[in-house]
């Protein structure tokens, strides 16, 4: 099949991409592994950032400013500035189209302060500021015709023969069929990989880095792999997202003697860091909210109540919350310039597979889902820019495929994507040293040796999501490498990347 | 506990340990553990993206955010072709959205949506398409071309929308294979796990029609038949 402008991805960044390439003119086409509105973006609950100063004085400057902060040094001013002046037309964008946000009494979006915001900059709806914002950009590009192939797992990158990126080869995930698509311009809008975590991540099933490991597969650059944001309040068991919300409102972190031990209000690296160190004395950490009372916690925190009784079983009007600190947020990525496009001709990124250079080492609160419309717009528009100008698709040449390799099947993966998670954790996690990074290493390098003795053992190929799960831990594998060698190339800590001596 | 589900041809009963979790940790354990072959759908683990509806004893739920309870029989999503065990392919029913015309059709730029604006359709920007009231639907399960319960909700949230400047052409577009084909049952409001009731949107929308000028088309052969203007929970349908 063939298009103009292919993406990869229907989270917020790849919709957004398709709805600007569209307008500019170009054929689109969305390829996705799940349906358009199952992406990781429905699942953002705090809000997008933009200096409207509808609650309280604020400035794009002072945006601007916040975002340096917490970028430790690690960001480009120069995107951060363009980003944050572009925030109120990206909400006045998101209200033409209907995006229901919260409301003042006089009509105005409604905001409200995320940690290490100077005001209150984040605007949401309700609860559930993603799912609004992702599914009224899908209504969107119904309302344009752009087309979308659902269950479509991306394996690999295309490259014509001069090395720019001309295409997609799919697994059709329906039918087992591998599916070649030729585009002029490739965006991979392909979201984050916190999932090399496996159980220690708040994030979707879908963030395995697949489209990140694709890129590196063809040699493109990807920066700053090692800044992995920890949230200090996932739920013990299941590390599904506390909102930071719950400690906004008032919530205390304490230990099982009770005592609190650290300020709750302090930046998320921070905190994490005082709930890991805490329960490497052995402790348990838990969030109280009790003394906020019922009726508080039903109006304020609905959510959370319903996530804590249904995944912890406790009900935080009465009991304490069980809680760890979890991978959240993958501030590194694929490199790009300011056209969103990165080392390799043709080849565009977006979203949290992109690296455009403006959360640094630590990403603020609410500037994932403002980088999402602002960088999925650019990135669209540039894509479709160059496909115009380009007149013959080109043809690609073959790549090697992966799943014609032979596999023994005699080693469970399974246990391994298991076994990874707990040793990033452990290792590669909230607080780092040079000789766990470095048996951390030794041990992926081991795991990868394994791989042809992995496999699946499923042997349908309709719909085989044995396979699919094995293609992810490929990536997965791949994706951990690099984050251990940019952890290890990084000898001081900056942000999320905290080393502590021997 | 036991539980039982459905695969291709087959019921399958699986095993597992006694405990309290939900079924998605349930189905992640035979998958993992027992049994690699078992298909079906995840994402968020946490109830918003809509990816694990599925039916457990004959009623819509997500694994998700059911405790699986030994006996337990899970199926597929009903009305929608199965493509393997409990994985639906749910293509048409996301095409409704498009037929439906379920957008902002030209934007009033003058309307002030107050907090009080913001009330009338919180409710319905929830949907998170998880397809559970396609699922239940008697009419759907007939008339493969019925617009359907999440799309007619999505049309209302648009059409009830101050900032939509021309509801005229979406209430034109729901005429047909639409708001008139609802039998009322409220099967739909029953299986949402967002509380959303699709039945009383498409009622709204029945009065609306009716302010442009539509009239039932069933209201004609009263008693000839469930579609006359009357749902089978005896509610007037405007
Ligand atoms: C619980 C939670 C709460 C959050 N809260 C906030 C918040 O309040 N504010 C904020 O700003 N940010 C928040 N974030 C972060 C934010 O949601 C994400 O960074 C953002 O949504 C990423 O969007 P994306 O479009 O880049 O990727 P995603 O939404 O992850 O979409 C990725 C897309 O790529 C597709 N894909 C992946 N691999 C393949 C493949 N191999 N083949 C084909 N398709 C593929 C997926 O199917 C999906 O469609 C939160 C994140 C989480 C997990
Ligand atoms: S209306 Fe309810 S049941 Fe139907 S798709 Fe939306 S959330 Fe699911
Ligand atoms: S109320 Fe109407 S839309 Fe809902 S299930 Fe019944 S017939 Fe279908
Ligand atoms: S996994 Fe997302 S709703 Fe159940």
């Amino acid at each position: 099949m063939k298009t103009d402008v292919l993406i990869i991805g229907a989270g917020g960044a790849g919709l957004m991409a398709a709805i600007a390439a569209k307008e500019e003119g170009a054929d689109v086409l969305v390829l996705t592994k799940e349906y358009p509105t199952r992406s990781q973006t429905c699942m953002a609950q705090g809000g997008m950032n933009a200096a409207l100063g509808n609650a309280g004085e604020d400035s794009v400057e002072d945006h601007v400013q916040n975002t340096l902060k917490s970028a430790h040094g690690a960001a480009d001013e120069e995107a951060i500035r363009f980003m944050c002046s572009e925030a109120p037309n990206a909400i006045e964008y998101l209200n033409s189209i209907g995006v229901c946000f919260s409301r003042t009494k006089d009509g105005k979006i409604a905001q409200r302060r995320l940690g290490g915001a100077s005001a209150p900059r984040a605007c949401y709806a309700q609860d559930y500021t993603g799912l609004k914002i992702l599914h009224t950009l899908y209504d969107r590009c119904n309302a344009l015709g752009i087309q979308f192939i659902s269950d479509s797992f991306l394996l690999d990158l295309l490259q014509d023969e001069n090395g720019s990126a001309c295409g997609a080869k799919i697994l059709d995930l329906r039918s087992g069929e591998t599916k070649t698509y030729i585009a002029k311009s490739v965006i991979l809008a392909s979201g984050g990989y916190s999932r090399i975590y496996d159980k220690y991540s708040t994030n979707s099933k879908a963030s395995s880095g697949d489209g990140i490991a694709a890129a590196l597969r063809i040699g493109a650059d990807v920066k700053d792999m090692e800044f992995v944001q920890f949230h200090p309040t996932g739920l013990k068991n299941s590390s599904i997202l506390i909102s930071e919300s719950a400690r906004g409102e008032g919530g205390y972190l304490l230990n099982s003697k009770g005592e609190r031990f650290t300020n709750e209000l302090a930046p998320r690296d921070e905190v994490s860091r005082a709930i890991d160190a805490e329960i490497k004395k052995g402790e348990e950490v838990f969030l109280d909210i009790r003394h906020l009372g019922e009726a508080f916690i039903d109006e304020g925190l609905p959510q959370e109540r319903k996530l804590a009784k249904l995944y912890e079983n406790v009900d935080p009007v009465h009991d304490l919350i069980p809680i760890k600190p979890v991978a959240h947020y993958t501030m590194g990525g694929v490199a790009v310039d300011n056209q969103s496009q990165t080392n390799i001709d043709g080849l565009f990124a977006c979203g949290e597979c992109a690296n455009h250079n403006v959360h640094g080492a630590n990403r603020l609160g609410g500037n994932s889902l403002l980088e999402i419309v602002v960088f999925g717009r650019e990135a669209g528009r540039n894509a479709a820019k160059r496909a115009q100008n380009i007149e013959q698709l080109s043809v690609p040449v073959n790549c090697e495929c992966f799943l014609e390799q032979e596999f023994s099947n005699t080693v469970d993966f399974y246990k391994y994507k298991e076994k990874l998670g707990n040793l990033l954790y452990n290792k590669v996690g909230i607080v780092r040293k040079r000789s766990e990074l470095e048996d951390a290493q030794q041990e992926i390098e081991m795991i990868k040796s394994l791989l042809p003795q992995m496999g699946w053992s499923d042997p349908s190929s309709v719909y085989n999501t044995n396979k699919q799960e094995f293609l992810e831990f490929r990536n997965i594998l791949q994706v951990s490498e690099m984050v251990v060698k940019s952890a290890l190339s990084r000898t001081e800590s900056c942000g999320a990347h905290y080393m502590e001596a021997e | 506990m036991k539980i039982t589900v459905k695969r291709d041809d087959a019921f399958e009963i699986y095993e597992l340990e006694d405990g309290e979790y939900t079924l998605l940790e349930a189905l992640n354990t035979i998958k993992h553990d027992i049994d690699n072959t078992l298909s079906f759908s995840s994402g968020c683990r946490s109830s918003v993206c809509g990816s694990c509806a599925m039916r457990v004893n004959e009623k819509e739920v997500l694994a998700c955010s059911y405790k699986v309870q030994d006996g337990d029989r899970i199926e597929p999503l009903n009305n929608m072709p199965v493509i393997r065990d409990l994985v639906v392919n749910m293509d048409k029913s996301y095409e409704m959205n498009v037929k439906a015309k379920a957008w902002i059709n030209s934007f009033n730029n003058e309307a002030v949506l107050d907090h009080e604006a913001e009330k009338i359709n919180e409710v319905q920007s929830d949907c998170i398409l998880c397809g559970s009231c396609y699922s239940s639907c008697p009419v759907y399960a007939v008339n493969g071309e019925f617009l359907g319960p999440f799309s007619l909700t999505r049309v209302w949230k648009y059409v009830s929308d101050k900032r939509e400047g021309d509801a005229k052409e979406k209430i034109d577009t729901i005429q047909t294979n639409g708001v008139w084909d609802c039998t009322l049952c409220n099967n739909c409001t029953v299986v949402c796990p967002q509380n959303i009731s699709s039945k009383a949107d498409i009622e709204k929308l029945r009065v609306r029609s009716s302010m442009f000028g539509y009239t039932d088309p069933n209201f004609g052969n009263f008693g000839g038949g469930f579609d006359s203007g009357f749902g089978f929970d005896g509610s007037p349908s405007f």
